[in-house]
Order: structure tokens, then sequence, then C-alpha cells
């Protein structure tokens, strides 16, 4: 069977006859219900126009609340009201038409001309907004009319919605008359599709009243019903309009009538939007302004964005997440109180009725929640209907199984800010009430887990989960096709793991060997006899595939000579054949973004093999990281005496250079660089000298601390942290500063940051210069200043998350019609336009490219060389 | 011509892998039987690291390059060359590339000379002047003289000099622009004026507003040395006006004003600085990005023969779906335009099908055979 589609939605104006014609009932009173609680005939809760309360029937279909999608009804309005959305182009076709014969201002064959560049851009799928602007621009301008001669008068339109001839306010009756007068032949040349729309019809004279089910009153606890706002407000229309019919049949003066015109225009304007500039929104009692149509459609959360756009679904779960490197990354973790509430349905059938059968009658964790019968209809499994179920069971019903390991599920993190924010899983139920994940796959999702949370759905079709295993599965992730490098692998402790367990000739026996691999799986080691030690890169090359790769670690020094396989920091890494000859497993082997090891995996033995190899690197690195013990802590950070001694003095000889600058400024002796002013030029040399005074205190405390220390090890490595913090902690906190300046701002009129400084002081100190080191703890204006730099900091998070989702959500809005056709040109698909001849121009796809090269020819090569 | 080209021309492969594979065979000097396997094994990598057809390379490519977006910083550094000039980076400018600003906040152009000029500093210097926006205050002081009703213009010899500039070509200048008699006297010039203090004083601010020499829009020029050529790098753009100053070698000459470029050297031109700009703000920034993701948006951008930008008055609102664009921005307006125009929804992209709860035809959704059913006989 094929789906039905959709083929096209075709928007139009509403005519009155349309109005009438599809209303079922005219709403003539503002009351809604009676005394007794009853909705009021002919009241904006007729029974007619659907229902909304579970029980009762639809006067006009007979169908059910849920049912019956509602009717509309109508309101036929006193006197006509201008469309405050159309008020614009009211005003605009008012000018561009002659006041007494209603033709356009300009000459017919001019009229043509315009009417066929209007259609040539329709054609061709251009806009033709401009030249509709021409014709607008070009008749308000006109004098006369060319048609009968008659004079015009400028109209001028006011917001929301007037119009004055001169200093004659037009009623929208008199609008109407008018409208009504422009020729069908005319209406191209202003954009606007005859068929579609007669101009009088943007002034209303019924107004159709949206069913109940768009605006269901609720009942409150106390029993009392609260009407939506929709309700208030054609209540108030009701009412108004007929105040206006009593008034003019009672013969009432011009004036009040017209107050009251107003009135009726003032509320079905609000009716519509009450968002309208030069109005005051209509206001709730509470004093909360209406949410009236407009409202509903617009933002965020309105009907394009919020419900339509984004649907809410069934077969999900939320829970905070927490580590296990247990399991593999292609896994989840799932409690086990979410795995009996969420449910796969198994389509039973001649071949699984047994099995089907079976989870009917089960009565722990994986068993049957529902059974749907072939008429839709979901019954509970219960103790007591049990036996019943299952003798009755035959092929083309389902069942709800609950889910259980093996079965596959969608996991996501919010901003889902790339497709590996969404990836498919498989379920291993667990205890406790956290969904479990793999450190190792915190990268694509960015999560961590000081209290994230995550979301879990259950994709119900075959199709649905099928395409989860085969597109969407975490092993197909691994390679981002951001930069065609790998996005996941090791983190924190893999890391430092693996960075203790290969540096040096550090030696293990047999016995210590088999208690790190023995998560793996390992029992015993296959040797040679006699061998007694293993080295740490003996047993890291115990989990590698067989591959061959030379590269830098991420510990190199940069030294100007590379020395290779000598290199003295044991950086220059050496894997032949799968064995770890030379060099330091550190983040850029086998990190996220960067491992290298990753990336030749993925591409020699694909992704299988690769989720594989990272699984044993996240279970070698803990043990190796368990084993070996491994801590940070505030003593961590201490420094000898002769280090404080030499960091103080480093420091001091900054500032008293920094005073050198200042004086040589205050005499002007200072030389100004190119182009800067000497104030500009004082910064900056400030700047530079205090940033090198707290990179060589840095560098100092660096040498004391050594290569064994915690937090040495784990910035050098890359697992976490940097140098740059470390000098923090340990030595100078550095320079604080505001918009890259030094702080300068404070008491202005005293230029002073504080008043603990001197009236125009210059010095280090007074401008957020903390000698201070964290470890240390800062003085009190120190303090004060880190605080403004952390400040900005905060700021500048908030700002940018802002910016940079809304430049995201217009990159997608704008990009995602382009697709890759069969013959590898990419085309919108909306208009048909082609973007590019060939994607990328050469039809790559990025995630598969060799970090943005189309094909890693050395690989090639040198595979080719070493078969011959 | 290599002895590797026969080899190679029998597999339709992209002419910049061929470069490549020819320059590693040339290197290795490898036989023609080997040259043939690895062209061979080449080109079924080529096969199988394309892009498959129907892929969602537009999102692909939108996420690509917005994801990292919340990586960036938001502050102006230093250029990276000059550390005189300050150039908007990281985020900030990533918007303002893909909005197409008109006035990027930091306009910045890279001038290289002719041979003649580019030797001599003296000679560049030259250049530097003709293009560098002179007032009357970089030269001299200014005053007013109440009493007598004149500006007295205390021109600064030595600016003068280093400007290369005569008292006389000021005097003339002023004379025209301003439309007022001017005298030299002793090394000063008088401007004079109608006997009206309010026509001095508006006298007196267009003579500071006036520029003398150069480009209006080009407040500063500096001269760098660069592999022994001297490289004139300005704060403020105007690419037109550049192009037609002598010394200037206008093919090595370049902007960071995209719409500039557009204006002047048209939509491939302005493609490529896209392109360019784009990636080197994502660079700077330490991000790695595919260039192919960029480029998809830079075509998207241009594709029509207009430079739109990434939004609502350019690429996301002249989507052909009304129901796209209203759940973009504008909902209301662009409902009630299409109503007036009578317009048609095709329900071709992306956002429509969602909305109206179909399929989308994109990956799998765009996949339309159907295998027949048929029950197997047994």
């Amino acid at each position: 069977m094929i789906p039905k589609r959709i083929d096209s939605l075709k928007f139009e104006v509403l005519s009155p006859q349309e109005v009438r014609r599809m209303s079922v009932t005219k709403i003539i009173t503002p009351e809604t219900y009676d005394d007794d609680g009853f909705p009021i005939e002919a009241g904006l809760m007729d029974p007619k126009l659907g229902v909304i309360d579970p029980g009762l029937k639809c006067k006009t279909c007979g169908g059910k609340a849920g049912e019956c999608p509602g009717h509309f009804g109508h309101i036929e309005l006193a006197a006509p009201v201008n469309h405050p959305g159309y008020a614009k182009l009211i005003g605009k076709l008012l000018n561009a038409t002659c006041r007494e014969c209603g033709r356009v201002l300009i000459k017919d064959e001019r009229r043509d001309k315009f009417i066929d560049e209007i259609e040539r851009r329709k054609e061709l799928g251009q806009d033709f907004e401009e030249t509709v602007k021409e014709v607008f621009r070009i008749t308000k301008t006109a004098k006369k009319c060319p048609h009968c001669g008659e004079g015009q008068i400028e109209i001028k339109f006011e917001k929301p919605t007037f119009f004055y001839e001169g200093e004659h306010r037009l009623t929208p009756k008199d609008v109407r008359e008018r409208l009504e007068k422009i020729s069908i032949d005319d209406l191209p040349a202003f954009g606007m599709d005859p068929k579609a729309v007669r101009p009088e019809w943007m002034v209303l004279t019924v107004l159709p009243v949206p069913p109940v089910t768009v605006r269901p009153s609720i009942i409150l606890e106390t029993g009392q019903r609260s009407e939506d706002d929709l309700t208030h407000k054609l209540v108030d229309i009701i009412r108004i309009n007929q105040r206006f019919l009593e008034n003019k049949e009672a013969g009432a003066p011009q004036l009040i009538l017209e107050d009251l015109w107003e009135l009726l225009q003032y509320h079905v304007t609000t009716y519509m939007d009450n968002e309208v500039s030069g109005i005051p929104p209509a206001r709730h009692r509470s004093g909360r302004p209406l949410k009236t149509i407009a409202q509903r459609l617009k933002g965020k959360e309105g009907r394009f964005r919020g419900s339509l756009s984004g649907k809410r679904v069934n077969f999900s779960a939320r829970a905070v997440i927490s580590p296990d490197p247990n399991l593999s990354i292609g896994e989840v973790g799932v409690p086990s109180f979410i795995a009996e509430e969420l449910t796969y349905p198994l389509f039973v059938t001649e071949k699984n009725i047994e099995e089907a059968r079976e989870y009917i009658l089960r009565d722990e964790h994986p068993k049957a929640n529902y059974v749907i019968r072939p008429d839709g209809k979901r019954i509970r499994v219960m103790d007591a209907n049990k036996e019943e179920l299952a003798e009755k069971l035959e092929p083309g019903m389902i069942i709800e199984r609950q889910m259980m390991d093996g079965d596959v599920v969608l996991f996501n993190r919010q901003p889902s800010l790339h497709r590996m924010s969404i990836m498919s899983h498989y379920v291993r139920v667990l205890p406790y009430k956290t969904f479990r994940l793999n450190p190792a796959v915190c990268p694509p999702y960015n999560a961590d887990f000081d209290g994230d949370e995550m979301n879990m759905h259950v994709p119900q079709g075959l199709e649905a989960q099928a395409e989860a295993k085969l597109l969407m599965s975490v092993d197909r992730q691994i390679l981002s096709p951001r930069f065609g490098g790998p996005i996941i692998g090791g983190i924190h402790d893999h890391v430092s793991g693996l960075y203790i367990l290969t540096r040096g000739e550090r030696k293990f026996t047999r016995e210590e060997v088999v208690s790190l691999l023995k998560s793996l799986g390992a029992e015993d080691l296959k040797t040679e006899k006699g061998k007694e030690y293993w080295s740490g890169k003996e047993v890291f090359s115990l989990i590698l595939p067989d591959i061959s790769l030379e590269f830098k670690a991420e510990i190199c020094q940069g030294c100007e000579e590379c020395k290779r396989e000598d290199c003295e920091f044991d950086a220059y890494v050496v894997i032949r054949n799968g064995k770890l000859l030379k060099g330091t497993i550190d983040e850029k082997s086998v990190g996220a973004f960067k491992g290298i090891i990753i990336d030749e995996i993925m591409r020699k033995y694909g992704s299988l093999e690769t989720m594989n190899f990272i699984d044993r690197v996240t279970q070698l690195a803990i043990r190796a990281i368990t084993y070996y013990g491994f801590s940070f802590g505030i003593n961590d950070e201490e420094i000898p005496e002769e280090a404080v001694k030499q960091i103080r003095s480093v420091i001091e000889k900054a500032e008293k250079k920094v005073e050198d600058f200042i004086n040589a400024y205050r005499e002007g002796i200072l030389e100004p660089m190119p182009g800067r002013s000497l104030k500009e030029t004082l910064e900056m040399k400030i700047m530079q000298e205090l940033g090198k005074a707290r990179d060589r205190a840095g560098k100092i405390a660096g040498r004391f601390l050594g290569m064994d220390n915690s937090a040495v090890i784990m910035a050098v490595s890359g697992a976490r942290g940097s140098m740059l913090n470390l000098t923090q902690m340990a030595a100078c906190i550095g320079q604080q500063s505001v918009r890259g300046e030094r702080i300068k701002r404070g008491y202005t009129y005293t230029n002073r940051t504080l008043s603990h400084f001197k009236p125009g002081d210059l010095g280090s100190r007074a401008r957020g210069f903390v000698k201070s080191s964290y470890k240390d703890g800062l003085t009190p204006v120190e303090y004060f200043f880190h605080a403004i730099g952390g400040r900005e900091g905060l700021v500048d998070t908030a700002v940018r998350t802002s910016q940079s989702g809304y430049l995201q959500r217009r990159l997608i809005n704008a990009l995602q019609d382009l697709k890759i056709e069969y013959d590898g040109t990419v085309k919108e698909q909306t208009s048909g336009m082609l973007v590019q001849y060939k994607y990328g121009e050469d039809g790559i796809d990025p995630m598969k490219s060799f970090r943005g090269k189309a094909v890693d020819v050395e690989r090639i090569i040198h595979e080719v060389l070493t078969e011959k | 011509m290599s002895k590797y080209d026969s080899v190679l021309n029998k597999y339709p492969i992209p002419d910049t892998i061929k470069v490549e594979i020819k320059e590693k065979l040339e290197e290795l000097k490898v036989t023609k039987k080997v040259a043939g396997e690895v062209a061979e094994r080449c080109y079924r990598a080529y096969l199988t690291n394309l892009m498959e057809p129907g892929e969602a390379a537009g999102i692909v490519a939108a996420q690509s390059i917005g994801e990292p977006g919340t990586q960036m910083t938001m502050r102006t550094f230093h250029y990276a060359g000059v550390a005189e000039i300050d150039v908007t980076l990281g985020l900030p400018r990533l918007i303002e590339i893909l909005d197409v600003r008109k006035n990027p906040s930091t306009p910045l152009m890279t001038i290289r000379l002719t041979e003649e000029y580019a030797k001599d500093r003296n000679k560049a210097r030259e250049v530097a002047n003709r293009i560098e926006a002179t007032y009357i205050v970089d030269i001299a002081d200014v005053e007013t003289d109440i009493r007598n009703l004149v500006i007295v213009v205390n021109l600064d010899e030595k600016a003068l000099k280093r400007k290369q500039l005569t008292i006389d070509e000021i005097r003339k200048k002023i004379e025209k622009s301003l439309k007022t008699e001017v005298v030299e006297e002793n090394g000063n010039l008088i401007v004079k004026s109608e006997p009206s203090y309010k026509v001095l004083m508006d006298l007196f601010d267009k003579l500071k507003k006036l520029v003398l020499a150069g480009i209006k829009e080009i407040r500063r020029v500096i001269i760098r040395k660069e592999d022994d050529e001297y490289i004139l790098y300005t704060e403020g753009s105007n690419l037109k006006k550049v192009s037609k100053v002598k010394g200037v070698d206008f093919t090595r000459t370049i902007t960071n004003n995209i719409y500039e470029i557009y204006e002047v050297l048209g939509i491939e031109a302005a493609r490529n600085a896209v392109i360019e700009e784009a990636i080197s703000t994502l660079e700077e920034q330490g991000l790695e990005v595919d260039i192919r993701h960029i480029m998809l948006v830079a075509d998207t951008m241009t594709a029509d023969g207009e430079l739109k930008q990434i939004g609502r008055h350019g690429v996301a609102g002249e989507k052909q779906s009304i129901l796209a664009r209203a759940a973009f921005e504008m909902t209301v307006n662009n409902l009630l335009d299409a109503a007036v125009r009578g317009d048609r929804d095709r329900l071709s992209g992306i956002t429509e099908n969602i909305i109206v709860g179909q399929p989308i035809k994109l990956g799998t959704g765009d996949v339309e055979l159907i295998t027949r059913y048929t029950r197997t006989k047994k």
C-alpha cells in the first residue's frame, strides 16, 4: 500500500460567503452557559460547534470528544470592520486606485507590462515583491486618474486600522465601497491573485467563530469554568456588536454609533493580533494581556515552532546520567524502572506466537504490558486476564513487551547541535535509577556527570529500528562529518591511564599483566618461555589490532630538530604491525577529536573493530590507573621555598619594569608604537611584560613540580587541564582583564579603580594584576579584580550561547532543503535550484575523507608497496 | 607530461587527487604496473568515499558550522599579522560574514604593490599617502581667529613632508572644496570667511572633515615588510578607489569586506571571499571544519547570482514554501501575504512535511522503491 500524501496546500482569503457557508450556526448572544451549566444555543459554546466534554456527542456530526474536529460558526458584524493584518495593504490599494472609478492609476499598457513582468518572475520562481512595490510607488504619486480623469487625494494610513483622506476619516464602509470597485484585471498588478481574493474581503462583514475545540474552557478545582482567551475576546465582540445593532435600530446619534464602531474595530483588531502597535493590548481581568490568534501562532512556543515543527512523543524517558566504564560505548544502561515501563512492539506471527505467549504469561521483568488487537484496542496485561489473553492471542496482534537487553534505543542530550547528539545504543537493563553510559561517548553528546539528564526514545516500527541500527548506531558516528576525524575516544582517566602505563619502561609481572587485562577476558598469557616481565608498551600492544603508524605524541616538546625514534621525551610514537615500539600513548593517540590510532583502525578495520578497540582502551586504561593509584589534592600544588623565591623575584622584576614604563610615560620619553597612541603603547607594553612574568613563574613552578605530579601528568598528556591552570594554582594568577584591557573602570572622577589607590595610579596592582596563586589565596583587592574578570567570562558565555544558537537556527533553516541528487549535484528541493554541480567540488563525503583529503593516497601507496 | 599520466587518465578522478598521486609516484619512481595498481585502488577508494545520493548535505553543513559556534570567543583580538590593527574575530565575525553586512565592524585591506613600488620603503610610503585619508588636523594646528573672523591653519612642516604634500596643494584643495578664499601667510594658511560667526564655525567644521588626500574610508595605513616586499595594511576599506591608485597591484589586493568584493568583482569573487573569510575565522579559533561545508554555505548564498545572507532577508526568507517561512520568522505576515497572493505550498521541503506530518524527502525518506510482496510458493 502506498501511503497517501498531501500534494499541496493553497492559501486564499476567506470570502464572506465562504464564512457563512462553512458555518454551522450564527452566534448572536455573548452568553456562554446558562445557570444550570448547559451551553446556550446560538451562544459561543453552542453544542453545534463541537464537543470538548468527554461523554457528550457533537450536535453537528455526532462524533464524541476526540473524534469531532469541531465546526465553525459565524458572527454577522453590524458594521464592516477593517482586517488589521491587511490594513497596510488596503492603504496601498486605496492610494493606487482611483477614488471614483476604482481603476489603477496607470494606463492599461503600462499595467500590462508590469503584470507580464510579475508573471515572468513567478514562473522563474523569483521574488516579484520589487515589481509590486514599483507599481504602488508610481500610482501613489498620480494626481489624476488616467481612466476617468478624477483628481486624486492621498490617503493617509494611520496605525493600526485607520485611513484619512485629507482631514476626513474613512469609515470601513467607505473603504469597502472603494475596494469593491477595483477591477479584477488590475489585481495581478498588485501581486494579488483574483482567484484567491477580492479586495473588499479585507474589510470584514462577517466573522468566523472558531470551534470550541480550538478554545476549550477548563474547569478549575473550585468547579468554576475558566474560558479561553479567544472566547473572552469573542464575547467582547458580540457584546459590542449587539450594542451597535440596538443603538442603530433605536436611531442613536451618529457620534455614539461612531464610538461603538471604533470600539468594535478595536475588539476585532485585538482578537486577531493583540500586539499591534498603536493601540493598548486587550487585557484579562488580572491585567495579563490576552493571547489571541496571532500570539497563538507566533514565536518559539507558538503553533508553528512549538506544536507543528516540534511534536511531543510517547515511548520516551528522561533520567540523570552517570558513568559506567564496564559498558561498551555502543550500550546504554537503562534503569529497571524505566525498562519495565517502556515497551517494544512484538508483531505476532505464526512463527513467534509461542514466544509472545510466553511474554504474556511471565510475571517478572521481560513481560508483556499490553496486547493490541487488530481493531486497535489496547488491553493491559494483568494477572487476572493474562491466561485469557494468551489463549486468545493470534497472528496479526501486537504485544507490547517490556524493554530488555539488546533492544535498540535512541539516546539524546540537548542541545542537539549536531547529528551525533542523537545516537542509537543497545539496551542493558541495570539496577538503580540513572542512565549509564561509557565515558568515552561523552564528547559527541558534550555530556558530563555533574547532574546532566538525557532522553531516551524507543523506536516502535521495524523500519525505525532498522534505521536506528544501521544509520545511527554509535560505531557509525565515531568519525565526525565536521572534519573527518574521530569524535569518540578516550577522555580524562583513559588518557592519563594509558600515559602512565606506556610511559618509560615500567615492568609488569605475568600476574600483573593478567590482572590488567582480566576485564578484557584474558585468562592467561601465551608467550615464549622464560619471559618474566612485560613493559607497559607491550601490555598496550596486546589490545592493538595489526596497524603500523608513526607520529608525534601530544607530549612532544616541539624540539627544533626532531630526533624521531630517539626522542628523549619518549614523545615519538612508533607502532609496527600492532606493536607499540616507541613513544607514549596520550591524547594524540586515543583521545576524542585527535586520536590518530582510532582514526587508523577506523580506516583499516571499520567501525565495529574501532568500537571494540575503544572499549578495550577504556577497560585497560581504567585498570591501569587504578593499579597505579592516581589522585590530586591541594598538596600537589606545593612548591618548595626556593621556587617561591624565584617566582617572587620574577614578579618583582616585572613590577619594577612596569614602574619604569609608567615613569617613562609620565616623563614623555616612551616611544609610541606605530599607529598607536602613547597610552595604548604603555598599556600594551605593560600587558606584555606582566604576561611574560606569569609565564616565567609558571615555568618555574612546572619545573619544581616535576613530571610525576598528577596535575602535570594530566596537563601534558592532554587528559584534563593545562599548564596555565597549574600556573595559576601554584605560581601566579596573572592579569585580570575586561575586554582585553587591564581593569580601568571604577571611580571615574578620581581616575582610580579602588579607593585603596592614589588617583591616576597606573601600577600593576592598581589595574588588576593578581600576583598571588590560588593556593596562596588572594588579597581582598585581588579578589575583587578577579571577580570582575570572572564576571566578564560568565556574561560572555551567556551571550555567546544565545547568539550561536540563533546562528545555527538560521543556518539550518537556510540549508535544510539541500539534497545530494543521484547525479551528484546538490539541489534545493523546494525551488529545484542547482546549488553545486558536484558536492564540495569533488563529491567526497567529509566524514569519509581523510581529514579533508578525498583519498588517503599515501596510505594506498604504502599498502601497494608493502604487498609487493 | 609524466609517464603516469596515461595510467591516471583512465580513471575519472578529480584533478586534485590526480596531481597528488602523480607527485607521490614521481617521488618514489615506481614502475608503471605499480602505478596502475595505485591508481586503481585510489579510484576505488574515491568511489567509496563519495557522498551518498539523498544525503542531507545542507543540514550536515549547517550543523558543522553551527556546532563549533558555541566554542568561539566573543572578543576582538589583534590581527595576527599586524599588531596595530584590531580585527573582529570569533563568533561576531562569523555572524557578520553569514549576514553579509554591508558595513562590517572592522574593514581591513591588504594591499600589495607593483614591483616598482614594492621594494622601496619611500616608494611604498608614497602609495600609502595616496591611500590614507589625510585631514587637516593631521598636518596642522587649526584655530579660529574670532577677532578677524578667519581660520588660521598652522601647518606642521614635518608632517607635510611625511605626507608628501605642499602648501600650495593644500591651499588649492581647501579653496576648491570650501569655496572660500585662502591666502598663504608666512607658512600659515588663512582661510577667510564671510563676516558671520555662524558661517565661520560651519566652515571650521567642514574644514576639519575635509579629506585633503587619500581615500575617505581608509583611516590608517600601515607599511610592513614581508619577504623583501613592502605590503600596506589599511584600517577601513574601499576596493574600488584603491584599485585606481597608482602603484597598487590590484590583482594581489584583498579586502575583508565581502559585500565590496561582490560589488566590485562579482559573484564568483564573493563566493570565494565568503569561503576564505569563514574558514580563516574558524581556523583562527582552532576549530577544524571541512571546507566542503563552508563551500556549500557560500554556494547557497550565491547560487542565483546575488549575494544573499543566511536569514530572514536572504536564503531562509526566500524559501518557496509558505509553511517553512512561517515556521522560521514573521509567521503572521507570511501567512497573510500568501493568502492575498493565492500562493500554493507544494510541500516539497523539510519543514513543510514535518508540519503536515509526512515523511521528509531526504535520506531513507527519499527512496520511492517498494518491493512487491508475493507469497513464496512452497
